[in-house]
């Protein structure tokens, strides 16, 4: 996107949230594993197009190419994957409810 | 002035923020996102099939909050005190980072110093790539389309939103990242600093100063 046209810099800051860190660790872990390459990680943020900027946040669109890089290097199935998100989707409305239960715990 | 606060000129109220002065971000106790769904469902997948542990997860993430500016402030700092090491950053800035214990991984930094006619700042068009291992995770706006977009077409003007305004005699060279190579800025040691130790010059070094967007601190 260099050279292309956009607003001032917004220069505010947020603390990023655990699952934001959990994201990033999860990238750094399973690259450094060879399971994808920071290469995969960028072409899957860049199919995604403009709007994902737009609508959602870092994080979120790292999940995705994260998730997506993971699928494409058979690490888990598009089945295990959609199965495991229902399961974690009905142990509660928040997000601390959700991972409970996992080894984190 | 040029400095690495938050707080750019814009009075707010400190109320909801956290101790660090920054807004909360939906965590724990909000509604549960389609996002954070696939996190834990992907992490879980990834321990259950033996990639990696929830124990080295948790490793990954106290890594990542134990880097801060302060480990490229001391290698700036260094820098400024011992030619021998400056002329080594300048050749090869991983090997000098790790001379002094930091983890640089495999990754290619390159160190760009700034002289009395050039001025350097540091960007990733293509995505975030930052000397996380010097500096810890990159600030929001690094990662922003503004920035990105902007800085390579009209670095004078972005770096004056940074309340950097540079002589129209000093030659900004804009230098952008990528995966394997990475850059931090050498800023130039303030003048009056004769009489600092290593240490007190390191807290000079403030982390915008290293990716080019300020300028250190001068002593009081």
């Amino acid at each position: 996107m260099g050279g292309r046209d956009a607003g001032p810099v917004d220069l505010s800051q947020h603390d990023f949230a655990l699952w934001e860190k959990r994201v990033d660790a999860l990238m750094v872990i399973c690259s450094s594993k060879g399971h994808f390459t920071v290469d995969g990680l960028r072409r899957v943020l860049e199919d995604m197009g403009e709007d994902a900027f737009e609508t959602m946040t870092y994080y979120e669109r790292w999940v995705a190419s994260v998730n997506q890089n993971l699928l494409e290097a058979g690490v888990y199935s598009i089945e295990e994957l959609g199965r495991r998100m229902e399961q974690v989707a009905r142990r509660g409305a928040t997000y601390g409810e959700a991972a409970e239960g996992t080894a984190d715990a | 002035m040029p400095h690495d606060h938050h707080d750019h000129g814009t009075p707010h109220s400190h109320e909801g923020m956290s101790p660090s002065g920054h807004p909360y971000r939906a965590d724990n106790d909000t509604a549960l996102t389609y996002w954070q769904v696939m996190e834990i469902a992907m992490r879980e997948l990834l321990i259950e099939k033996g990639v990696t542990t929830s124990a080295e997860v948790q490793a990954q993430i106290d890594v990542m909050d134990s880097r801060s500016p302060a480990n490229g402030a001391a290698v700036i700092a260094r820098a400024w005190t011992d030619p021998d090491f400056r002329q080594r950053l300048l050749e090869n800035a991983s090997d000098a980072s790790r001379e002094m214990g930091f983890d640089i991984g495999p990754l290619q930094l390159i160190a760009v110093e700034n002289t009395a006619d050039t001025h350097n700042v540091i960007v990733c068009t293509l995505c975030s790539c930052y000397p996380r291992n010097l500096l810890g995770l990159p600030p929001d706006w690094y990662k922003s389309r503004a920035y990105r977009s902007r800085l390579v077409k009209t670095p004078r003007a972005v770096l004056g939103e940074f309340g950097l305004n540079l002589p129209d005699s000093t030659t900004i060279r804009v230098h952008d990242s990528t995966a394997d190579m990475r850059y931090i800025v050498l800023p130039a040691r303030p003048a009056g600093t004769d009489d600092l130790t290593e240490e007190q010059l390191a807290r000079l070094v403030t982390r915008d100063s290293m990716i080019g967007t300020g300028l250190p601190r001068t002593p009081e």
